[in-house]
């Protein structure tokens, strides 16, 4: 599964995405990746610091971060929209 | 009509041609969003806008369909830009036409309230001060939140 980072989301992770295993992601929610996401190093804590401003699209579409992953392609992380 | 693009456009250009030969249009409100060189007493020298691809087209396509929905708009097109901006350039257009100007006014306020909160847009700014990404704003979502309610019902 591709997992994509928008705006300080890729600043602090240092990349724009990468790819995970599907197996990672099976029986597990949004939040439960961003745990192991975390565990992985300071760049991904610093990046989900403040759950409050972590906004999740599976498959281009927003949803809630206590999301099953399920078979999604893929998965964005991005804080709050500021367009306009 | 939605439009995602690194270019610059013409309000009136692109009005006129929204509006061509249609004789039912009473009334097209045309709202155009412009850099300013100062954001939060901090200089700005330049602003990039970021979108997600796919998701920005799909998520202003929701929006224009949801005003169409609400207000019997006979026309309507919104152009968000990308990219690197300056000062006094242009970010956004809105262009709403129908029979008469009260549906034409509240579904422009309408699709700019939710284009801002609803679209997956960032803006980061850059100046003398450094660079920053731009916080969302409580009084754009409150701003939001007041079309919760359907104007119909």
């Amino acid at each position: 599964m591709k997992i994509l980072y928008f705006a300080w989301f890729r600043d602090r992770i240092g990349k724009p995405e990468e790819t995970i295993n599907a197996a990672d992601c099976e029986n597990k929610t949004i939040a439960d990746l961003i745990r192991l996401l975390v565990e992985r190093g300071e760049e991904y804590a610093t990046a989900f610091e403040d759950i409050s401003v972590v906004h999740a699209a599976l498959d281009m579409e927003e949803v809630p971060l206590t999301t099953p992953i399920g078979k999604a392609r893929e998965l964005a992380f991005y804080p709050p929209f500021t367009g306009g | 009509m939605i439009l995602v693009q690194q270019s610059d456009f013409d309000p009136g250009h692109e009005l006129d041609k929204l509006v061509k030969d249609r004789t039912d249009i009473g009334a097209s409100v045309s709202f155009v969003g412009h850099m300013r060189a100062r954001n939060n007493g901090r200089a700005v020298e330049t602003m990039t806008l970021e979108h997600y691809p796919g998701m920005a087209e799909k998520a202003l396509a929701r929006i224009e369909a949801e005003a169409r929905d609400r207000w019997p708009l006979d026309a309507s097109l919104i152009i968000h830009r990308v990219g690197p901006l300056k000062p006094g350039d242009r970010i956004v257009l809105v262009i709403t036409a129908s029979a008469h100007r009260q549906a034409a006014f509240e579904a422009a306020e309408f699709l700019m309230d939710w284009l801002k909160t609803k679209a997956p847009f960032w803006k980061k700014e850059e100046g003398p001060d450094g660079t920053n990404w731009v916080a969302a704003k409580d009084t754009d979502e409150n701003a939001a939140q007041r079309w919760t309610a359907s104007p119909k019902s």
